[in-house]
């Protein structure tokens, strides 16, 4: 019996003890179609796409493949029915070669157990060039970039003769070259005749690659239409239940007096002998914004560790409101009136094994209000911690005591932004903060980094996303090979001249006045 | 209601730990009568009982005393290591620094004649500088801590010979033990209780039951604690907010060393037992202590309890018929149900994942029920 659809999950409604994580859903991929699947953090596509893997058992509704009911016991019979996912966090093993990994758990072998490599080498090539998916089979994970390493990924789907190809935010570790490249595999693949189902929540991505796009919030599915007969902000509305802005709204700036300067920074890099931050000079006025941008891994992560004092610097000084922070401990830095919204949630930003009230006040747990005498203040500690749930819309499962780890990744990020924010910084230094949010929390944050600067404080945004750079701050540095390229005023530059700058193909002199 | 009642997590580790309990004694049960069945329930009887099997009370009560003797040092070690894995450390090498006590309060007390209190203190420094040592390792250079933990131990026993082999000084020549406290420095014994005429028991007992209340509260409820445990779980998120991780590191193995060294001294200066200086296996002290560690549901309190049950089992043993059974059966009961006791954690997710299975299932039938009402 042959179907229309390459699979269809029907009517899959999955409960959890006190949620409907998946109420009454349904979705059909087309064979052939790249089809996205759209909603907020916690909107159940992770439920749904464990359902369809296996690892969930639905209480309600059907899957089926070429029109045919399938069980789905576990992830070996998603595999053998040729469903094949690439996770948002990589499963690769990092001191393995690309070839190791792909072949691994299909090994061929001769003689009852030796490995035998080269009939998986050639598969592997072929499939490489048939697929424009350029990778070197014998480089070790772990020295290769992201971009590869989810080539690999892909590769390990093809590999096993996967039809139907899941991606789970595949974007959110990529560079704006790197997406480009990927949304152009996606588009080969699906013309080799696999079927491909894109779980995202960035809309212009969905806009480009996708064909049609399913939308789930909170649990229940909204509705699915056409990419070609939608526009985003109808999208985005399906996916948030109201009309989102865009265009961040922000009033003229008020630009103060010099709040925080950088003279001559210098960073070594850990990884080779250049500098990854090299005499870098910069200012931040009280009531501005300013934005390093540049492409991921140009020494913006280096910089900020070494402003913030995460690593060591080589030469240069830090002045935060006129005093010399250069050799101050981090304590004293945070102390002095510095704000830091990192990078990494979950390698600085947060104990994910703490409750969420213990990690939002992380920062201040040692001060008075919530320590005396040695002993912590635990009834002081639930009420402010209740207080910023309330104010910063930090969603979980049950409230204050809810373990980090089981926060969804926008909601673990909301609690960051506010725990920093609440101490009311001079300055705030935020790094892709709204890295891996939906739209919803992305505008939440920008509001929050616009409300800083109205109030006269000082803030360094570093980003990675165009619309970001070009919406939120007052002025743009670019940085390329660990050096300020540029300086810009957003309302006078163009994306493509931005771009021009961040890959190094222009430069101008700045001194950081 | 009743549900909410097993969803706590206390009362889940009680029951996982009574069920490995329970699971151990049938083990052990098995293997008797697989040796001889004639008197395996008889022998099981006796390692459940410890000091129940004498039949006069007073007996009773004097052996109950003994239990509670040798228990001290074992709910120390098992402090020890219940704190330093709260801060996300695992502490292998609480032997070595309970064997650096032992080498310290008694070189103290015999060589240096030494009161008790200063034989305790040897043993707290001599326990925390063993530990330090691998705590700087792990912070500075990221040595792992099981490893470093495990080469120190056979140091440290090494060094406890070499250091208490002194015929006729510290040894005595004829049995190759240190000499009786009692007899050539009886300034060292601890301060006696003389409970239940038990000349052994000291105030020991009570202080480490003292101990194991105040390692809960600074866990739980101080900022230090706070500190120490945001370190383990996350080093790089202690430095991000200014705490000092490193010196959070060495001084949580310093406090963990420092438990096993009073465990050390609490136990050698009680008298009961002196040190053989030909030992040649480290003391399994502390390796028991992570059994009792996770047998008490990871909780200071919880310890207590453990550490009594495994020293009753322990000592229990030792009355199991030696015509009927080998004498070995007695270690190897123990240590059957000692090793059971790991699986603590396994059952409590176990009994985790049925619950949720119960309560899914009931939930959807009250759902199905609410709908045919309507």
């Amino acid at each position: 019996m042959s179907s229309e659809y390459a699979i269809e999950m029907l009517n899959i409604t999955k409960r959890f003890p006190g949620i409907v994580a998946n109420d009454n859903i349904t979705l059909q991929l087309k064979k052939g179609e790249i089809h996205a699947l759209l909603g907020e953090n916690g909107a159940g596509k992770s439920t749904l796409m464990s359902v369809l893997f296996g690892m969930y058992q639905p209480e309600e509704g059907v899957i089926k493949k070429d029109g045919n009911v399938v069980h789905i016991k576990d992830p070996n019979d998603a595999n053998a029915l040729g469903i094949g996912m690439v996770h948002q966090h990589f499963k690769l093993v990092e001191c393995f070669t690309v070839l190791d990994n792909i072949i691994l758990g299909a090994e061929t072998t001769k003689f009852g157990g030796l490995l035998e490599k080269n009939e998986a080498r050639k598969k592997v090539l072929a499939l490489s060039e048939k697929y424009g998916l350029s990778v070197d089979p014998d480089a070790k994970i772990e020295d290769i970039t992201v971009g590869m390493q989810q080539r690999t990924e892909i590769l390990k789907m093809l590999y096993r003769d996967n039809e139907i190809l899941i991606f789970d935010e595949p974007t959110a570790v990529l560079t704006p070259q790197e997406i480009s490249e990927l949304m152009q595999i996606m588009k080969n693949l699906v013309k080799e005749g696999k079927s491909i189902l894109f779980i995202s929540h960035k809309l212009n991505e969905i806009m480009e690659v996708a064909d049609r796009c399913s939308v789930l919030r909170k649990g229940k599915y909204i509705g699915t239409v056409e990419t070609s007969k939608t526009t985003p902000a109808d999208l985005s509305a399906m996916m948030v239940g109201r009309n989102v802005n865009f265009h961040v709204e922000k009033s003229e700036m008020k630009k103060g007096d010099v709040v925080f300067s950088v003279e001559h920074l210098t960073v070594a890099s850990k990884s080779h002998k250049k500098n990854a931050v090299n005499d870098v000079s910069l200012v931040v006025h009280a009531g501005e914004i300013v934005c390093i941008a540049g492409i991921d891994g140009n020494g913006q992560s280096e910089l900020v560790y070494g402003i913030t004092g995460l690593e060591p610097i080589a030469s240069g000084k830090i002045f935060l409101k006129g005093k010399d922070i250069t050799h101050l401990s981090i304590r004293k830095k945070v102390e002095s009136g510095m704000g830091h919204i990192p990078e990494d949630r979950h390698k600085h930003g947060l104990v994910l094994d703490y409750s969420l009230e213990n990690n939002i006040i992380l920062q201040t747990y040692y001060k008075p209000e919530f320590c005396n005498t040695g002993f912590m203040r635990k009834d002081a500690i639930r009420n402010y911690s209740d207080k910023m749930i309330e104010n910063y819309d930090i969603r979980s499962g049950q409230g204050s005591i809810t373990q980090a780890r089981a926060m969804s990744g926008g909601n673990q990020q909301k609690a960051i932004v506010g725990r920093e924010i609440d101490r009311d910084p001079d300055l705030l230094i935020a790094v892709q903060p709204t890295r891996g949010l939906d739209v919803g929390a992305i505008e939440g944050v920008h509001k929050h980094l616009i409300a800083q600067r109205d109030k006269g404080k000082a803030v360094l945004l570093v980003s990675l996303e165009l619309d970001e750079v070009m919406d939120v701050p007052d002025r743009i540095l670019v940085m390329y090979e660990g050096e300020i390229v540029g300086e810009f005023d957003p309302k006078k530059v163009t994306q493509e001249e931005l771009g021009l700058y961040m890959a190094g193909a222009k430069r101008m002199e700045y001194n950081g006045k | 209601m009743e549900n909410n009642f097993f969803k706590k997590s206390w009362i889940q580790t009680l029951i996982s730990s009574l069920l490995c309990i329970i699971l151990g004694l049938v083990l052990g049960l098995v293997v008797l009568l697989i040796i001889n069945p004639s008197g395996a329930f008889d022998a099981i009887k006796s390692v459940i009982g410890n000091f129940l099997t004498w039949k006069r009370g007073s007996y009773k009560l004097y052996y109950l005393a003994d239990t509670l003797v040798r228990m001290v040092p074992l709910l120390m070690c098992s402090l020890a290591v219940l704190f330093s894995y709260k801060v996300g450390l695992f502490n292998i090498g609480t032997s070595g620094q309970y064997c650096a006590g032992i080498c310290a309060c008694l070189f103290g007390a015999i060589f240096l004649h030494l009161p008790w209190y200063l034989c305790l203190l040897l043993a707290i420094i001599a326990g925390a500088l063993v530990a330090a040592i691998v705590g700087v390792l792990k912070a500075y250079l990221n040595v792992n801590e099981v490893i470093s933990g495990i080469m120190l131990n056979w140091i440290m026993l090494y060094l406890t010979n070499l250091v208490l082999d002194q015929p006729d000084v510290i040894k005595n020549t004829r049995t190759l033990e240190t000499f009786d406290l009692s007899e050539k420095a009886p300034q060292a014994l601890l301060p006696k209780l003389n409970l239940f005429g038990n000349n052994f028991t000291s105030i020991a007992i009570p202080l480490s039951i003292i101990l194991a209340v105040l390692i809960l509260v600074i866990l739980n409820y101080t900022k230090f604690g706070y500190e120490l445990k945001a370190t383990g779980y996350n080093k790089n998120a202690a430095k991000y907010c200014g705490m000092m991780e490193n010196t959070n590191i060495i001084l949580s193995l310093v406090i963990s060393g420092a438990l096993a060294g009073v465990g050390a001294a609490f136990y050698y200066l009680s008298g009961i037992e002196n040190w053989n200086c030909s030992t040649a296996t480290v003391p399994a002290m502390g390796f028991n202590g992570i059994a009792a560690t996770f047998l008490g549901g990871l909780h200071p309190i919880g310890t207590i309890f453990s550490s009594f049950f495994i020293e009753q089992i322990t000592l229990g043993g030792s009355y199991v018929n030696m015509r009927m059974y080998s004498s070995q059966i007695s270690d190897l009961i123990s240590s059957l149900i000692i090793y059971l006791c790991g699986f603590v954690m396994f059952i409590k997710v176990t009994i985790n994942s049925i619950i949720s299975k119960v309560t899914s299932n009931r939930e959807n039938k009250n759902i199905k029920i609410e709908g045919d009402k309507k």
